[in-house]
């Protein structure tokens, strides 16, 4: 089972998600944990360490943004295996997609997103 | 020889030429009388003729010399009665009057060759002699009379010629005055027409600026547009692929219903979903249509709390559509119960976005000026019903304003901001719409190098 922290301001994310991978869900393949800010996503990754394999965040968030929260990830010191971080960009925004980039992003999404190429992906990682 | 013709004549004619002279030198005559003056040229021509015809006829009177002189006392008369209106003209009248007469009964008498008794002709000759004097004596009064008349007369040329002068003056004074005023009016029509243009200025700076903001919000907008619209696409797509597996579960042969109406509870939740993401993102669009739009004025019963939420979004998403690198937290602290207020939302939304606008500028100043480590950008609205009024307050933990800067923000046109960046008049309209609009306070409070706090009081409305 791989599990998935979703970070994001926009509460109806979880709802969306939990429908887009009912099925995924349902059969234990993929599990979901949400953070509604960097700083939730911080304190949760804290506490559940090494759990999660795969960090799906916004860019755009009041607070902490994205970004700050993939410095933070990659220049805190944590147990190992780091998880992959997959930001999602706003379309046309090169600017963050670089410094994502720079700051150690491992992939991209781009907004709106495209559940059946998430999936494709997600599943095709290699603790799926 | 001699006693045959009338030299007397001949004497006489010259004689009365001097007195012609004296007569148009005294009253100026070529001036006052210039035809009789040229008529009196000939008077010696009676003489010449007298004496040319008694001559040829070899006749010889005494008397002829005597009417002579009369006749020219006569015209020397009737020159001074032409010359009435004169006075010294009457006085040399007055002064000739005896010896005329005197002159006059000598002739008489000579005619009738007759001879006065002895004490007669002594009193005769008293006369003549005494007529005599009187003529010199009067015509030096009449000369000394003339002489003052010219005075007077020269006076009176110099006081004409002064009133000429203070007239010429005065009139190049009303001229002056005249081409004065009509400098001034034209600077006052000139002053009236900057007037209006500065007025018309002023509107078309008010409605730039109005323009202005809604660029800021303009990338703020589309964010918070295509959130929702994400939403209500995504949700769609889902809830179709919820109505496929409801069907493939329909269609077997027994059918799990637990997971049927799990389905159908998704369902009817997506739907919720789209309406109201779909409503957030019309509530948007109208929100920007409203601040676009010329305010109509109307007041409605407006919920601060929604507007406070929809314009701090739209308001941080705009200066992070123009600084990617820039973020800040935000902070809501919304009054669980506040009370309605009338007023008119699309202003009190121009003046939350300008205060919010302002608050995001001063804490991305603080954060580009650096050296602060630990320094997270933070604006806070917070709303509270404090007695009889609602208050909205916008804090953030900028770089501060100068007391000097506080006491001109309100200002028209007064802006630190840099050239072409602000228009110097949102906090100024803010203000207007605050205060005149709404009958409310709007107060700043600031520290430098700690924050600033913008404080809006609004009345409540009480139907009454």
């Amino acid at each position: 089972m791989m599990k998935i922290l979703v970070v994001d301001d926009e509460p109806d994310v979880r709802t969306l998600f939990e429908q887009r991978f009912r099925r995924e869900i349902r059969s234990g393949a993929l599990a979901f944990s949400f953070a509604y800010s960097g700083e939730e996503a911080l304190g949760y990754l804290h506490e559940h360490h090494s759990e999660v394999v795969l960090i799906l965040s916004d860019i755009n968030m009041p607070g902490m943004s994205g970004l700050e929260l993939l410095r933070r990830v990659r220049t805190e010191p944590a147990p190992p295996p780091p998880p992959r971080v997959m930001m999602i960009t706003a379309y046309g925004d090169e600017t963050s997609r670089t410094q994502a980039l720079a700051l150690g992003a491992d992939d991209f999404l781009t907004k709106p997103v495209d559940f059946a190429a998430l999936k494709e992906k997600l599943l095709a990682l290699p603790s799926a | 020889m001699s006693a045959l013709y009338n030299f007397d004549l001949l004497v006489a004619g010259p004689l009365c030429m001097l007195i012609v002279l004296a007569l148009r030198r005294f009253f100026n005559l070529a001036e006052r009388l210039p035809r009789w003056n040229q008529a009196l040229s000939w008077v010696w021509v009676p003489a010449v003729l007298g004496f040319g015809i008694t001559a040829a006829f070899r006749y010889r009177s005494t008397l002829l010399d005597d009417a002579y002189m009369l006749w020219v006392y006569a015209v020397v008369v009737l020159t001074l009665l032409l010359l009435w209106n004169y006075r010294p003209a009457r006085l040399a009248l007055l002064a000739l009057a005896p010896l005329l007469l005197h002159r006059l009964v000598r002739f008489g008498l000579d005619l009738g060759n007759l001879r006065l008794l002895a004490p007669y002709a002594s009193l005769f000759k008293g006369w003549g002699n005494f007529a005599n004097l009187w003529l010199i004596g009067l015509v030096l009064v009449a000369r000394s009379q003339k002489r003052l008349l010219a005075k007077e007369q020269q006076q009176r040329q110099q006081e004409e010629q002064a009133h000429q002068l203070i007239a010429t003056q005065n009139a190049e004074l009303e001229r002056l005055v005249a081409e004065r005023s009509a400098t001034l009016t034209q600077q006052a029509a000139s002053l009236q027409q900057a007037l209006e243009e500065l007025q018309l200025t002023q509107n078309q700076l008010i409605q730039a600026e109005k323009m202005a903001s809604l660029g800021e919000l303009t990338a703020g907008i589309a964010h918070e547009i295509q959130n929702p619209l994400n939403f209500v696409n995504n949700f769609a797509e889902v809830s179709a692929e919820l109505l496929e597996e409801l069907a493939e579960e329909q269609a077997k042969p027994s059918p799990d219903t637990e997971l049927e109406l799990e389905l159908l509870g998704d369902l009817t939740q997506n739907l919720q979903k789209i309406t109201q993401h779909g409503q957030r993102a019309a509530s948007i669009v109208r929100g920007m249509l409203e601040h676009s739009r010329a305010s109509t004025g109307e007041r409605s019963l407006t919920d601060l709390n929604a507007l406070c939420d929809e314009y701090l979004r739209l308001a941080y998403h705009g200066l992070r559509a123009k600084d990617k690198a820039f973020n800040a937290t935000l902070h809501t602290d919304l009054a669980p119960v506040l009370p309605l207020v009338e007023a008119v939302s699309q202003d009190l939304g121009r003046v939350l976005l300008n205060l919010l606008t302002n608050a995001f500028y001063a804490v991305r100043q603080r954060q580009q000026q650096g050296g602060e480590p630990g320094y997270a950008p933070t604006v806070q609205v917070r709303t509270r019903r404090v007695g009889d009024e609602v208050e909205v307050q916008v804090q953030d933990n900028g770089t501060g304003i100068a007391e000097a800067v506080r006491q001109k923000i309100f200002q028209p046109f007064f802006t630190t901001k840099p050239t072409g960046e602000g228009t110097g008049l949102g906090l100024s309209l803010a203000h207007d719409i605050i205060v005149q609009g709404h009958g409310g306070d709007l107060t700043v409070a600031s520290q430098e190098g700690r924050g600033t706090t913008f404080t809006v009081r609004l009345p409540i409305y009480s139907p009454e």
